[in-house]
């Protein structure tokens, strides 16, 4: 098969500068703080062709894969493997290129030591969506984050900005920190600017995003791609989109 | 000369094929009307034709059953089979009643009587419940003979026929103007000239001149007998290890795989059957969705039984060694091959796949691995079905936390859909408030009956009018003061192109939480408390007014997290037509202090989060 041969897996673009240009195949990642995360790593897999396999995560967001890009037509689920968790993890890492699974509490360090080897041995990555995992390659932990969209009862979540760290072994060992929208206002993972930033004004896709700085870091106001300004309602200047735009920076 | 013919008839067949016993008053019905009953409700007056109404007015512990063809003929099928183990070609005439030709058995067996005898023997045992027997000249005459379970002999049917009153024909037309002529018995019609009746009544009157006569030619439609395609083994002495049962089946899927090359047939279904020298029963389905190969049906009957003898699926454990392994084509379909991707790649992937989640769905069983298909919904649960691996990949019909409906006897005129208007995303005005809309038009009932237009979800959404104000603002009574701030402009350059697109293929669900969805999903929602700043809980008013802002949140009886932001409350008023699955439930977007986005609904003043923006 033409994706086995290849030494990685793919990620998105904006996970790159965490876990460089793809997850290595054997490789072992824990994920901390973040279903979303998880799925954007599947989602650059899964986009480009690879079979992914979730085990114990009964509570896995199926329209959150879908809009992050995961192919769900190549999604298997094991909700609840029971005690049989690493049989299960262990068959499916024979035969998948991406493996998610999280572990029940208390799970034995041997069996932690076994699965990492299998996943070795067969150039499969596995994906440990908890913490607490015996020396994972890479660690990818959120370590921040913020929404953006609601205001006092009006609106509706938009955008979150989030901070992630990786740490882990080996060429990963010196730590690695990016700001990404997880998901973007357009609802893609993209690399994001941290909050503070000077710069307020980010281009996503084709919608400019506006941005106010400090205080009102979580008012996101989205002005549409066509100009307002001819509009009899929008081009009055009271409208949100209108605002921020007199407020932004030149 | 009318071919001899033994009728094998089981009266009241779909009530017997329901499990009813003769004892019980029972009916069932078609259109309101009782189209059989148990002698014990035709003793209380109920027969065919009466209304549903009369009948329960003449015996009130009627028990009333919907009339399910399908059912009826499954049912008869292993009297059929029993059937069958007397002559080889067997016509159905109708659930309850079959057709054969007698003259090779019946000399076999020695004579009509001792057949219609091991017959009926046999049909009772099979399940054919008070089964009677008629042999006669020709189907038509047994048939008849067959309700009183008489054998005419050979010659005797025209005198048989003859003081038989018009009716039996089951021409209603006919029989009525027969009547009306003063033709009551069959042997007054049959003694009329057919060229007479040939002038008078054309080609049907005379086709029922020489039915009535004793001259039936029509020939029986036999069904050919399927092919048995199940092959099994015996093991002695019995096996107690996998790897023998393994080399067993090995064997067994190779003769049963030459069996259906043999018929240019592929096996998508397979089931594997086992017991046990202590008689225990295995039994497990499974599914491929291109065609069995021998090693993938041996491959197959090693993970069931190392599921099995590992005891992980939770099942009976088998206490003995197999002695008997059988395998069972339970869907077979004609082979035309299977066309595999260009390069070859993804098919092998995909396949090394299929063999991994396959081994998984033999140590969990079937259920233990599913896929996801996008369906209607509002709430984000609600948007998915998950299905077997191996099953076809199909969104669900119905909402998940709807009970199964109550068998539904009338198919009642419900309400008829209104025409839904045209939500397409280029003609999305949006005039109402939040961009999740208010559910201001709960969809059309999805009437079990074919009679409503039921899409992928439950239904087309209609403009629904004030059902009933208090409760749910209708969307165009939705007061505009947030157009009026430019809100709905925006919207829609906010929709992503996703949500566009899944938009075309499902009906609109006004009212759904839209994108980003969350990342985890509750099936049942955690219990919580929201207060606001004093500390009074939060509640949310019949005309959707919030009754204050929320300030703190209490997730399963943890502690208490201040919320930073909040929006809400959105409403859904769904399925109000069905008392059971009735739910009014507004939501609300929490943001906590510690950075946790939430969706937390209400219900009849019981809060619970829904899902985790995590």
């Amino acid at each position: 098969m033409a994706l086995a041969q290849e030494r990685v897996v793919p990620v998105l673009p904006a996970l790159q500068p965490l876990v460089g240009p793809g997850l290595r195949r054997g490789a072992t990642l824990a994920v901390v703080g973040s279903t979303s995360l998880v799925l954007a790593l599947l989602a650059g897999a899964s986009l480009a062709g690879s079979w992914v396999g979730v085990v114990g995560l009964p509570t896995l967001g199926l329209v959150a894969a879908a809009e992050m890009g995961v192919a769900l037509d190549r999604l298997a689920l094991v909700p609840h493997p029971g005690r049989e968790w690493p049989t299960v993890t262990a068959a499916l890492v024979d035969a998948l290129d991406i493996v998610v699974v999280r572990p029940p509490p208390h799970a034995r360090s041997g069996d932690a030591r076994r699965l990492a080897a299998r996943a070795r041995e067969r150039g499969a990555v596995l994906v440990i969506a908890a913490g607490g995992w015996p020396g994972p390659d890479i660690q990818l932990t959120v370590t921040a984050g913020e929404w953006a969209g609601l205001d006092s009862g009006a609106g509706h979540l938009r955008a979150r900005r989030v901070a992630v760290q990786a740490t882990g072994r080996r060429d990963a060992a010196r730590p690695r920190h990016a700001w990404l929208w997880l998901p973007g206002p357009d609802g893609t993972v993209t690399t994001a600017l941290p909050p503070g930033a000077a710069a307020s004004r980010l281009v996503c896709s084709n919608q400019h995003i506006v941005a106010t700085t400090a205080q009102e870091t979580t008012h996101v106001a989205v002005a549409p791609t066509r100009s307002t300004a001819a509009h009899p309602v929008l081009g009055r200047g009271s409208s949100p989109p209108a605002r921020a735009r007199a407020r932004a920076p030149a | 000369m009318p071919v001899r013919t033994m009728v094998v008839w089981c009266p009241h067949w779909p009530l017997t094929a329901a499990g009813v016993s003769p004892h019980v008053p029972a009916a069932v019905l078609v259109a309101n009307r009782v189209i059989v009953s148990t002698p014990a409700a035709r003793a209380e007056g109920v027969v065919r034709g009466t209304r549903k109404r009369e009948a329960q007015s003449c015996c009130p512990g009627l028990v009333t059953l919907d009339h399910d063809p399908g059912r009826d003929a499954r049912a008869f099928e292993p009297v059929v089979a029993a059937v069958e183990a007397f002559a080889p070609r067997v016509e159905v005439l109708s659930p309850g009643s079959c057709a054969f030709a007698t003259r090779g058995p019946s000399r076999y067996f020695g004579g009509d009587e001792a057949l219609a005898r091991s017959v009926t023997a046999a049909v009772r045992a099979a399940g054919g419940e008070g089964c009677r027997v008629g042999v006669a000249d020709g189907p038509f005459a047994a048939a008849l003979a067959a309700r009183t379970g008489r054998i005419v002999p050979p010659g005797a049917t025209t005198a048989f026929l003859a003081p038989l009153p018009v009716h039996a024909l089951a021409r209603p037309e006919l029989v009525d103007l027969l009547s009306r002529l003063g033709l009551h018995t069959l042997g007054d019609f049959a003694a009329l000239p057919l060229a007479d009746v040939m002038a008078r009544f054309g080609p049907e009157g005379a086709s029922a001149h020489r039915l009535a006569g004793g001259q039936d030619e029509r020939p029986l439609a036999t069904r050919v007998p399927p092919p048995d395609l199940v092959v099994q083994c015996e093991l002695e002495p019995p096996a107690q290890r996998v790897d023998t049962a393994a080399f067993v089946a090995k064997m067994l899927a190779d003769e049963l795989h030459q069996r259906l090359v043999a018929r240019g047939l592929a096996c998508t279904r397979l089931l594997i059957e086992a017991e046990t020298e202590h008689g225990e029963h295995l039994a497990r389905l499974w599914r491929h969705e291109g065609a069995l190969t021998p090693p993938a049906m041996a491959e197959r009957v090693r993970w069931q039984f190392d599921g099995w003898l590992s005891g992980a699926a939770d099942a009976d454990v088998p206490t003995g060694g197999l002695a008997l392994l059988r395998l069972v084509p339970d869907e077979v379909v004609p082979d035309d091959g299977r066309q595999l991707g260009f390069w070859g790649g993804v098919a092998e992937a995909g396949e090394r796949a299929a063999r991994a989640l396959a081994r998984v769905q033999g140590l969990l069983g079937p259920d233990g691995v599913v896929t996801a298909v996008l369906s209607g919904g509002r709430s984000p649960a609600e948007q998915v079905t998950l299905v077997p691996w191996g099953d076809v990949r199909e969104p669900r019909s119905a909402p998940p936390r709807l009970p199964a409906p109550a068998p539904v006897l009338i198919p009642a005129p419900g309400p008829a859909p209104a025409p839904a208007p045209p939500t397409g995303p280029a003609s999305a005005p949006a005039p109402a408030a939040g961009p999740p809309a208010p559910a201001a038009g709960p969809p059309a009932p999805a009437i079990p009956t074919a009679t409503a237009p039921s899409g992928p979800g439950d239904s087309t959404p209609v403009p629904l009018g004030p059902s009933d104000p208090t409760t749910t603002p209708p969307a165009t009574d939705v007061p505009a003061p947030r157009s009026r701030r430019g809100r709905s402009r925006p919207r829609r350059s906010l929709l992503g192109t996703a949500r566009l697109r899944s938009r075309e293929h499902h009906p609109p669900w006004p009212g759904r939480v839209p994108a980003p969805s969350p990342a985890t999903v509750y099936a049942e929602p955690l219990p919580a408390e929201v207060v606001d700043a004093v500390g009074n809980p939060v509640a949310v008013t019949g005309r959707g007014h919030v009754t204050a802002a929320p300030a703190r949140l209490a997730i399963s009886g943890e502690r208490w997290v201040d919320v930073v932001a909040w929006a809400g409350p959105w409403l859904v008023d769904e399925r109000w037509w069905d008392n059971r699955a009735h739910q009014r439930r507004a939501r609300f977007h929490l943001v906590t202090a510690a950075g946790v986005a939430a969706l937390v609904g209400v219900t009849n003043g019981h809060w619970g989060v829904e899902a985790i923006y995590d």
